[in-house]
């Protein structure tokens, strides 16, 4: 075997932000599930997800059950980065620095700083740059996003409203942050300061997604998604990818759910093709809405 | 025949960084197309498989009937150029597949896939491609496979330090662990583009 290359080049760099916003390049088109087991971890790859979310309870769980929710116990993460192949994410608490310490230390592949979990700092939110892991964080419009950026992380994710089955959240969101990118472009330069102060967001990022008219991370959509409808929904709207969390395991027929929504967002903008993944699916999750919600119990409030 | 239009060329578009390769190629003048279905792929000349995940493209693709046409493509002689994923899913075996996944397989290659380990282990680094000359190309390597080894038919471009094999090509197949398409180095689209020209 030849091998051309004993001459020393550039050192190897390990854990850069570009290797890291890289991975999320990778799982875009993708659908990722939220698993809380090793046996749901296995039954969504098998479904076709990209990438799976190890978390302690779907938030649909958190919501009925109440208390504190937090990351998930390590055996249950070995558990499952054991049974699947495919990247496994892991939620940590908003600004609870030592759950992504331990998660990284787990060799997760991505962690989810959640406002799906209680937040364990109301002030601050992880320092992301301190981690070699990349992170994703949740956003509810571009000031949101921007700021996770500007900390480290290397994804985000608009927030929906998790664990409702309710989509009008996502859609609430996606169209926010893709509208508000919208409206930069073509701004002058002294209006992008305008811009920055009102997004609460650093001039330079702010600059950045005015002239290059997207998020320098790739964007995908959470909260609500329930049906092959919704993930497709989601795609047209624009986002790269779509998380999907207790939309398949709190449905009737978790296996030929997932495998649909896998199908509707690869071939979202194909009615025929979505139609005919929507069939035969069963029950969907039993929804919340919403608008039913008292507001302390709006998970998508959490982070700022 | 000169003075002819260019070739279309594709991408598989099932999932992965398919827009990032389109990008890359429409900007070396190709004209560049998403495939999605056998009769998108009937339209191309020559084929890049993304990176992304290869066992979610390899369920789409016998999914959606398009399996059968890209193996079919394979055997046909169609330029074809695998990055990451699409590595994965050109090579003849593949070790470390999630359960029942296969491969289009004609490139005549042992494939690891996610052969570093978890994305901690995921690097850049320089690697020096003899074939594409001065000055080394740099490379990502996101969860990569390698190449454990490399049948006859096959050529080996470039190794590692450490002398795992990363870049490969055979007849009008070319295939690499890591993405130029998210680094900027148009060199091996330009070299696919100059397989796809001279098919």
């Amino acid at each position: 075997m030849t091998n051309s290359t004993a001459d020393k080049l550039g050192q190897s760099q390990l854990g850069t932000s570009r290797v890291n916003r890289g991975l999320a390049e990778m799982l875009k088109g993708g659908v990722i599930m939220d698993v809380v087991n090793a046996d749901q971890a296995k039954i969504a790859e098998d479904a076709g997800a990209v990438a799976v979310m190890a978390l302690e309870r779907v938030p649909a769980d958190i919501r009925s059950q109440g208390g504190v929710a937090r990351m998930s116990d390590p055996d249950l993460i070995d558990g499952i980065i054991e049974a699947v192949s495919i990247p496994v994410m892991a939620k940590a608490r908003i600004g609870h620095f030592v759950e992504a310490q331990i998660l990284q230390s787990l060799k997760v592949d991505f962690i989810d700083e959640s406002e799906v979990l209680s937040p364990a700092d109301y002030a601050n939110h992880i320092d992301k740059w301190n981690f070699s892991v990349p992170f994703v964080c949740g956003a509810t419009n571009l000031g949101e996003a921007l700021r996770r950026i500007s900390e480290g992380a290397a994804m985000i994710r608009s927030k929906g409203e998790a664990g409702t089955g309710d989509v009008s959240e996502a859609t609430r969101h996606i169209r926010t942050i893709l509208g508000e990118i919208n409206a930069l472009k073509g701004r002058s330069r002294d209006e992008l300061y305008v811009a920055a102060k009102e997004l609460q967001a650093p001039y330079d990022l702010v600059r950045e997604v005015a002239e290059s008219g997207r998020l320098p991370v790739v964007l995908f959509t959470a909260g609500g998604v329930a049906t092959p409808a919704d993930a497709a929904m989601m795609m047209q709207l624009g986002a790269d990818g779509v998380f999907v969390g207790s939309g398949v395991f709190k449905s009737g027929n978790p296996v030929e759910r997932a495998a649909a929504i896998v199908k509707a967002t690869t071939f979202y903008e194909d009615a025929d093709v979505i139609a005919q993944a929507s069939r035969g699916l069963g029950e969907a999750m039993v929804g919340i809405n919403v608008s039913d919600l008292p507001a302390p119990h709006r998970l998508s409030e959490r982070g700022w | 025949m000169a003075g002819s239009t260019t070739p279309t060329v594709g991408v598989l578009a099932l999932q992965g960084d398919f827009r990032e390769h389109i990008g890359v190629l429409r900007s070396l003048g190709a004209d560049a197309i998403p495939v999605k279905r056998p009769e998108e792929l009937a339209r191309v000349s020559g084929l890049v498989i993304p990176g992304g995940e290869s066992s979610v493209m390899d369920k789409l693709s016998r999914l959606f009937g398009l399996a059968e046409p890209l193996k079919a493509a394979v055997a046909s002689g169609m330029p074809m150029y695998g990055t990451c994923a699409g590595l994965i899913m050109l090579a003849d075996t593949l070790l470390d597949a999630i359960n029942g996944q296969q491969t289009l397989g004609g490139f005549d290659l042992v494939v690891r896939r996610n052969a570093f380990g978890s994305q901690l282990d995921s690097f850049e680094t320089d690697l020096d491609v003899p074939v594409l000359g001065e000055p080394p190309m740099h490379a990502m390597f996101i969860r990569a496979p390698v190449v454990e080894s490399v049948g006859p038919r096959a050529t080996v471009l470039a190794s590692l330090d450490d002398g795992r094999v990363v870049a490969v090509k055979q007849d009008n197949l070319l295939g690499t662990s890591f993405h130029p398409e998210i680094t900027g180095d148009t060199r091996f689209h330009q070299y696919f583009l100059d397989r796809v020209a001279a098919a």
